[in-house]
């Protein structure tokens, strides 16, 4: 029996803005489509991995979907590393399917960030003021950083050491939003320019307001099985040819080297699992939660020696028609941010791998790579993805 | 000892003393920086922990010169929060005490605009609390 691990369906919920789903909702409406597209009878799932912090009050952890789903699995992963969940998801998953703990597992995310927080994740701090605070956070919470500054700090770091500029950066934002302009669902489609970028409101020095990402409801899903049964499914399957995940810190305190991420551990290990180099890379999906997040995970995965980060996404390689099309579905930048985006990493590979991306289509798109960034670029977990069998 | 300031009423978040870090908190109260070295590695860490990061032994206590460098920082111009709020705009930076290890910090008393990365700063304190202090970064003159 071939136990190769592959996707077989993915499903995305209503975004960016559903005020009529709850976070809950966002993980059933994704689950549906994703069993829809994938053709699989929902009594045959046997796995279930979730994260909650999506939906509000432990109502969407791992435990409780598999209940609410009433998924009777025998198989079950709840691991937490922020926006890069789903990457360390697809790992521990195609070890498991591998593996035989599970056939067939359900992946779910939701979030209804936009309708019931409103915007004050990126800036609204976290913490309350005048509140005793224990754990690392106590360290950090009197100084009043926000999500934004956190990264902003590793912007500033990069351009001092390599003399990275706005400009550069800036160069990440307008090409994805080339993408989400080809995507009816996106945030915000109208053409960008870099002077656009850099003349937008300073949020945190030397991040802009459109270095930063959408704050938009969103919920997606994918199915994971083996090779064997996706045999006798519907859509083409797409294979998991490496995953690795890594960590470096999780406060950004704790941050030792504001010029990389644990991408730099990460990246070599799924290349070798994978058996495939950067040249046979098609496209990228990297977790744009900042322009400075694309940069820093390009040169710590090694598309590019570090610190030439800057200079190479200025040629436009990242662009619609060049070299490693970065974020088709228009990213978190411009389409779609709920909170923890890298659900979304794989959904969007997978259509692009299926051949299925339509006008934002990659040619002969064979292989992709997802790189989720969780936390203060502190959990960077890889998963690539291949049309053919490895 | 460096400079004390008693705040007479504290709204920002307050740490939470417990038993592996409260001398660090009430070294701060009484306007002194410290930070844990390995007792057998020789290892230096921030945040204080029950145990070295590098060998896992105990660490032990030892007193900074309150000095170091600007290793990295961000001026945040956009904050909901309040107090932080009426503040805008603040710095947040790390910095890089001279003792090795990075410290997120406040750089005050200063246009923002003149915070650059390198650039020299002593620690102050803030009495937040009985049992806390709160180090603050002034550039050094």
């Amino acid at each position: 029996m071939d136990r190769t691990p592959v996707i077989v369906g993915t499903g995305l919920s209503d975004y960016p803005k559903a005020p009529h789903l709850d976070g809950v909702q966002h993980h059933v409406l994704a689950a549906q489509r994703a069993l829809a597209d994938s053709g699989v009878e929902k009594a045959t799932l046997d796995g279930y991995v979730g994260v909650g912090g999506g939906g509000g009050m432990m109502i969407d952890d791992a435990v409780t979907m598999a209940e609410y789903l009433r998924i009777d699995h025998r198989y079950i992963d709840g691991t937490m590393t922020g926006g890069s969940s789903f990457e360390f998801h697809v790992q521990h998953l195609a070890a498991a399917i591998r593996e035989g703990l599970c056939d067939t597992a359900l992946v779910t995310y939701g979030s209804d960030q936009l309708s019931r927080m409103g915007r004050m994740l990126g800036t609204g701090g976290f913490q309350r003021p005048g509140q005793r605070v224990s754990g690392p956070i106590q360290y950090e919470a009197p100084y009043g950083n926000s999500l934004v500054g956190a990264y902003a700090m590793h912007a500033k770091r990069h351009m001092h050491e390599f003399g990275t500029t706005s400009e550069q950066l800036a160069e990440i934002a307008v090409g994805v939003r080339e993408y989400a302009a080809l995507n009816p669902h996106a945030m915000y489609r109208d053409p960008i320019t870099v002077d656009d970028v850099v003349n937008s409101r300073m949020i945190a020095d030397p991040l802009h307001k459109l270095d930063c990402c959408a704050i938009t409801d969103g919920g997606g899903a994918f199915i994971m099985t083996t090779a064997e049964r996706a045999k006798d499914l519907p859509q083409p399957p797409v294979y998991v040819l490496g995953a690795a995940g890594a960590q470096t810190h999780w406060n950004v305190g704790q941050q030792t080297d504001f010029t990389t991420c644990a991408g730099a551990l990460a990246g070599p290990i799924a290349f070798e699992q994978a058996g495939v180099t950067h040249d046979d890379v098609d496209m990228l999906m990297f977790y744009d939660s900042f322009t400075i997040t694309c940069l820093i995970l390009l040169e710590s995965l090694g598309f590019v020696p570090k610190g030439a980060g800057g200079p190479f996404v200025a040629e436009g390689h990242l662009k619609r028609g060049g070299r490693w099309p970065l974020n088709t579905d228009g990213g978190g930048l411009s389409s779609c941010h709920p909170g923890m985006r890298g659900i979304f990493l794989i959904i969007e590979a997978v259509r692009q791998l299926r051949g299925q991306a339509g006008d934002a289509q990659v040619p002969d798109c064979r292989v992709a790579l997802c790189a989720g960034s969780g936390g203060w670029l502190s959990c960077i977990g890889v998963a690539i993805l291949g049309a053919d069998r490895p | 000892m460096s400079e004390v300031t008693v705040s007479e009423e504290w709204t920002k978040p307050l740490p939470q003393p417990d038993d592996v870090n409260r001398p660090y908190w009430s070294a701060a109260a009484e306007g002194r920086l410290i930070i844990q070295e390995c007792r057998s590695c020789s290892h230096r860490q921030f945040y204080p922990r029950a145990l070295c990061t590098r060998c896992g032994d105990e660490p032990e206590w030892i007193g900074c010169t309150g000095r170091g460098t600007v290793h990295t920082f961000t001026v945040i111009r956009q904050m909901g929060m309040r107090p932080f709020r009426a503040e805008l705009p603040y710095v947040v930076a790390m910095i890089e005490l001279e003792e090795g290890p990075l410290i997120m910090g406040t750089v005050t008393d200063c246009d923002p605009e003149t915070v650059e990365i390198g650039a020299p700063v002593t620690v102050h304190f803030v009495r937040a609390a009985d049992d806390v202090g709160i180090p603050y970064w002034r550039l050094a003159t």
